[in-house]
């Protein structure tokens, strides 16, 4: 019954629960990791982060998980970035301008434009590329939850915006990499049907590791020690 | 765009909703966990659970609903009442709460703002004010639960909370709390005038109308309120189409259903 095995990185950062139980939600076989061995035997990989660019950067690292984040990106697995996590895809951002991102998309991400009350910490209307997988079904217009200051550059790779004191980066895609500066796990049912597109596509992708690569045992709070934060 | 949030909150206790809810087709109407996904349904835009326990084993059961509402709502979910250090919140943000709005123990160790603040991030570091009219255009702060007066200057506190880490602020009037006579709105103005976060206001509300008095005249980020929710007043629906028709913008409440 168990859907598709997706890692939740689990650097020490936030609220990771939320996405975790999400993901669930959307028919995944989820689960917090800490380990690279677990990034690497998921059929898809989601980066959480929430907080401040540099101190995601920097836990990212210290987990011992940045390498096994980098062959996610690279070995064409489904890979969602969420806040933080989105805005690591870039190569840096004005919040921490000596930190480093995994520079899987260029350019820096920068504060919000001035006149807008920072944090964007409400929800917001997203316009919609036609054609994105993530958020297929969606077009018509999806309200997302955010809470953020910093946003990526509009780009190539954006497939969504919203409007807050212009038009702000919401959701990037480009192949197998997937980014959304909104919390879909926060966004009620518009946010679960964007992240089902995710399990969906893990389980197109790799039928063979689909809840083969890990014994019994549901992942439930209080059943991982150790996590800091 | 700006777009207020609307904001039902639950006062509870030992696990169980406190004040009475009236909604039809609830197996449980007492539990928490249960409305916070029925609030999910009906376009509520956040939970706010305030905890009143008063004992530590009552405490231990919060943080499990906390943990079961992460499973049932997938909305933000802010925890208040008795948070007191930076492990407190730890545990309710682990467990699946998005926000910790601290009060007292933050007034008692304005330090612990910035604990939170810096361990966490501001996105999910709440300050909660309770306040009361002191004289003209000035406002005192209060402590546990409106007992103790404190002296603080609330305008002077909300800009240091600021300053100190704080994300967003709780704004509740204690002299309009229960009375159903409407938020303060000078209060909640001039809040929002002095600081450049989210501000929510609180306390007070008996109608709709009350609410798009505070998103309007009072200019907050979110308006909370509870009984009116709870006793089936005014739905999610009537406030945001009351919100909409005073030309504030808001999510609509039954949005466009997913493909599933």
């Amino acid at each position: 019954m168990a859907g598709p095995f997706i890692a939740v990185i689990d650097y020490g950062i936030g609220n990771l629960r939320s996405a975790e139980k999400a993901l669930c939600r959307a028919g995944a076989d989820a689960r917090l990791v800490t380990q690279p061995a677990d990034v690497a035997a998921a059929a898809g990989v989601v980066l959480p982060g929430v907080g401040h660019f540099g101190r995601c950067s920097e836990a990212l690292l210290r987990s011992g998980l940045w390498g096994a984040t980098v062959d996610a990106v690279s070995d064409e697995r489904p890979f969602l970035g969420i806040c933080v996590g989105m805005q690591l895809l870039y190569e840096s951002s004005e919040e921490a301008p000596g930190a480093r991102g995994l520079g899987v998309f260029p350019g820096q991400v920068a504060l919000l434009p001035a006149g807008v009350r920072r944090p964007q910490m409400q929800w917001n209307l997203l316009s919609v590329r036609p054609g994105s997988q993530f958020l297929a079904g969606l077009e018509q217009g999806m309200w997302a939850y955010f809470v953020h200051s910093f946003a990526a550059p509009v780009g190539d790779e954006t497939v969504a915006t919203c409007d807050y004191g212009g038009p702000v980066a919401a959701a990037v895609e480009a192949g197998h990499v997937w980014g959304a500066q909104f919390h879909p796990e926060k966004s009620s049912m518009a946010g679960l049907a964007a992240l089902a597109n995710f399990v969906r596509a893990c389980s197109c992708d790799s039928p063979g590791l689909a809840g083969g690569h890990h014994l019994g045992g549901e992942p439930r709070v209080g059943a991982r020690g150790g996590r800091e934060g | 765009m700006r777009v207020v949030r609307v904001i039902p909150c639950l006062d509870v206790d030992a696990g169980r909703v406190v004040k009475g809810v009236r909604f039809a087709g609830l197996r449980d109407a007492g539990d928490p966990v249960e409305l916070a996904a029925r609030y999910d349904a009906e376009g509520a835009d956040e939970i706010v659970f305030y905890d009143i326990t008063a004992s530590a084993e009552g405490r231990e059961t919060m943080l499990e609903v906390v943990s079961r509402t992460a499973e049932e709502a997938f909305i933000p979910l802010t925890v208040g009442g008795g948070v007191r250090t930076l492990d407190d919140a730890r545990r309710l943000l682990r467990l699946g709460a998005d926000k910790v709005s601290i009060n007292s123990a933050a007034v008692a160790r304005p330090e612990l703002i910035g604990e939170i603040s810096g361990t966490f991030g501001a996105q999910c570091t709440v300050v909660g004010m309770d306040v009361r009219r002191s004289g003209p255009g000035t406002w005192e702060v209060y402590t546990h639960g409106g007992r103790v007066a404190t002296g603080i200057d609330a305008l002077g506190w909300a800009t240091r909370c600021e300053q100190l880490g704080a994300g967003e602020l709780v704004l509740n009037s204690m002299d309009r709390d229960g009375t159903r006579l409407g938020y303060d709105l000078e209060l909640c103005r001039r809040v929002v005038e002095a600081t450049g976060i989210p501000v929510v206001a609180s306390g007070g509300v008996g109608s709709v109308a009350h609410l798009v008095e505070g998103a309007v005249a009072g200019m907050a980020d979110a308006v909370l309120a509870a009984s009116i929710f709870h006793y089936g007043e005014v739905t999610i629906a009537e406030a945001k189409a009351a919100l909409t028709a005073a030309g504030v913008g808001v999510r609509p409440s039954v949005t466009a259903a997913p493909a599933r």
